[in-house]
């Protein structure tokens, strides 16, 4: 399109080519394209924020076009039109069905500049030197192909990653403290009675059923060698705790939706319920109390981040490249970090927050001024601390991941039969 | 003229039509009815010949202690059906009778008709969250009546119940009930009812002896209208039930977006089954074509 209407002389289109080629390949400068690129992304509307391709723009002259879906409709694309798209920020949990079709390649972790410094839950499992949960499907055991074209993954760290993490975060219940009026601390409360017609659930069935895992686990009823991975049994019993909770009249309602949960939380027609983080900060935003509350058993995390496309190839790829190291560079990070998930290149991020940011964001300490969101809402006074407290402190206490299971096929017909119920 | 509608040219004009139809709906149907045999792992398709979708679909159907949940869905769905048809056939014929027999003007005409589409002007989600300031456990409804002393607890089932999906159908599709009614009621001779007023009939006895069978196209064509979109409905069940209620579509939307596309395709296949002879034993009541 752009080559017909300002045409060059042949030559000096592939010198730019060959440097383009050549700087792409050697260090990690931004290229400034020669022609207009644009790139389509591919993800959920989570991190797909415009101040964000605005920003790239005014760096580097490419254009990011947005493709926002559900995360389910992710990976159906991944897998059925892996042409639709350059770039792709998906659930590592999803790669389990994206991997095996072979429309990803791994991504050359020489090309990445700050491949070295992603934060170790991604590259072993830990924060700050200590493991955390890795029931489900846990970045560290998907992260790493051995060859950018290969179809399985590897179970040592090697030189090409799946995905390189974008976002990432750890969910608990939500609740509205004016309205239950006492401490929570457990799963286990989700079914408690005393919340009867007063709780919701996620009807999303691969993360429904973790959240539900962990209310049987913390009401005692069974502990699962790996929640992220039930056998037909237990999938069996989880599905049956629930649809005896659901006949008991305990949900008002299951969300699918991100708004669909702020509104049953502003509104109170839902007092508990499993929640996002910036669906907690949503109802904040207007003016009511809503905690993002931490419970002993801890939290059930996720991850996303950028695959490539095998289609994507020359300058696009570059492009692509590129695209992923500002990503990383810390700008980014920052703006992420302000909304409260969490970014894959911490100290990158550092650089580009006020101290008092990162004091509340991730260090778990109290405001020394408002904090604000990136477009200005107050998300918290001065004096508060944030829900969960430290970087350390929450990723610290994931339980488990969100997972797609071997028996996948079978747990999404039990799902069917709950909400049939 | 009906020598020429055998002719070379008509089949002529009927192509282009003929295959869009082809093209767009007789050809992902086959595709669907063969996808629907194929077996499917998370991440590819299987092509192969094999009933195990169907089997799958109604397993556990045989049990006699406890209903399957594909009977679940379709008698819940056949309930919905149900209701919505009859509730919106009511409201649609006096509706469609008043702009028909009451309202002189085109103008008014239209412009009453513009109104009726204004549930059509926002999203779903939209739709959903404007419902529940209203029939919520906060919402005017129930503080209204909280405020006159007739209740004490809000009432529960205003919202995410099988009152509120049919609240929300009635509300959406009565308008597929008044346009073709309201179409069949506009070609009626007006020198019929005034025939019927001189042969000493009441009101009642006209409405029910002259324009409902002389409306009775737009009847039924409404009524597939109706039928055949709360059969297929997901959303609205999904939204206004609290997702707490099954569907038909939700099953089939659930098992696409996890890939499962061979199970969803034996499902879409069931369904055209179902819908396609209901609307058979519809059109069994009236000849259609000659009615138009």
């Amino acid at each position: 399109m752009s080559e017909s209407s300002t045409p060059k002389s042949p030559a000096r289109r592939s010198l730019i080519k060959g440097a383009a080629a050549v700087t792409g390949a050697m260090a990690f400068p931004y290229v400034r394209a020669a022609d207009p690129i644009t790139l389509r992304y591919l993800g959920t509307a989570v991190n797909q924020d415009k101040a964000i391709a605005e920003k790239f723009k005014a760096d580097t002259g490419i254009t990011i076009q947005y493709i926002p879906v559900t995360t389910d409709d992710v990976t159906k694309r991944a897998v059925t039109a892996p042409n639709s798209f350059d770039l792709i920020d998906t659930e590592y949990f999803s790669l389990k069905k994206i991997l095996p079709t072979g429309n990803l390649l791994g991504i050359d972790t020489k090309r990445i500049k700050n491949a070295d410094k992603i934060t170790t839950l991604f590259t072993k499992g830990e924060v700050a030197g200590k493991k955390v949960g890795d029931q489900g499907t846990a970045p560290k055991k998907v992260m790493y192909v051995a060859s950018p074209t290969s179809k399985e993954f590897s179970a040592t760290p090697t030189q090409f990653m799946t995905l390189i993490p974008t976002v990432y975060n750890a969910d608990t219940l939500g609740i509205r403290p004016d309205l239950i009026k006492r401490p929570i601390d457990s799963w286990k409360e989700l079914l408690n009675p005393e919340f009867k017609g007063k709780t919701a659930i996620l009807n999303i069935p691969s993360i429904g059923i973790m959240d539900a895992a962990m209310v049987v686990e913390a009401s005692g009823i069974y502990k699962y060698p790996d929640k992220g991975n039930m056998t037909k049994k237990e999938i069996d019993l989880t599905i049956k705790t629930l649809i005896e909770a659901k006949k008991a009249g305990q949900f008002r309602a299951l969300w699918k939706d991100f708004n669909e949960s702020v509104n049953l939380m502003a509104s109170g027609e839902v007092v508990i319920q499993s929640m996002w983080s910036p669906a907690v900060t949503a109802v904040r935003t207007k003016g009511i109390a809503c905690t993002f509350q931490p419970l002993k058993e801890g939290y059930r995390a996720w991850a996303a981040g950028f695959g490539v496309p095998k289609t994507v190839t020359g300058k696009k790829a570059d492009a692509v490249y590129e695209f992923i190291n500002w990503f990383l560079d810390g700008w980014a990070g920052a703006y992420l970090n302000r909304q409260g998930y969490y970014s894959a290149v911490l100290e990158t991020a550092k650089a580009k927050m006020e101290a008092y940011e990162w004091a509340y964001w991730m260090e778990g300490k109290a405001a020394t001024q408002d904090i604000k969101s990136p477009n200005g809402d107050l998300l918290a006074k001065t004096g508060s601390v944030r829900d969960g407290g430290s970087y350390e402190a929450r990723m610290g206490g994931i339980a488990c991941w969100n997972a797609i299971m071997d028996e996948n096929a079978y747990m999404v017909q039990k799902w069917n039969e709950f909400v049939a119920a | 003229m009906s020598a020429k509608r055998s002719g070379p040219l008509a089949w002529l004009q009927a192509t282009p039509f003929a295959l869009v139809f082809l093209l767009f709906l007789v050809l992902p149907l086959i595709l669907v009815a063969a996808v629907s045999t194929w077996r499917a792992t998370d991440y590819e398709l299987i092509p192969a010949f094999s009933a195990q979708n169907y089997i799958d679909v109604f397993n556990g159907c045989s049990s006699t202690s406890e209903m399957c949940v594909t009977l679940k869905t379709y008698l819940s769905t056949f309930k919905f059906c149900f209701l919505v048809w009859a509730i919106t056939l009511v409201i649609g014929f006096m509706v469609a009778y008043f702009l028909a027999f009451h309202v002189r003007s085109v103008g008014a005409q239209t412009l009453l008709f513009i109104v009726c589409t204004v549930p059509f002007w926002t999203s779903n989600v939209i739709r959903m969250i404007s419902w529940v300031p209203l029939l919520g456990r906060n919402g005017v409804i129930n503080q209204g009546l909280q405020g006159l002393g007739l209740i004490d607890t809000p009432i529960e089932w205003l919202l995410f119940s099988n009152f509120s999906v049919v609240l929300a159908f009635v509300h959406l599709y009565t308008m597929f009930m008044i346009v073709p009614i309201f179409n069949s009621m506009m070609r009626i001779d007006r020198a019929l009812i005034e025939a019927a007023r001189d042969s000493g009939a009441s009101g009642w006895q006209t409405v029910w002896n002259v324009v409902v069978p002389l409306s009775r196209t737009g009847i039924i064509i409404g009524s597939i209208f109706v039928i055949t979109i709360v059969m297929g409905d997901f959303v609205t069940i999904g939204v206004m039930g609290g997702q707490q209620i099954a569907s038909v579509g939700k099953i089939i939307q659930v098992q696409t977006s996890y890939l499962q596309f061979p199970m969803a395709a034996a499902n879409a296949v069931i369904l055209l089954v179902i819908t396609l002879m209901m609307i058979w034993g519809l059109t069994r009541l009236v000849d259609i074509r000659k009615e138009l």
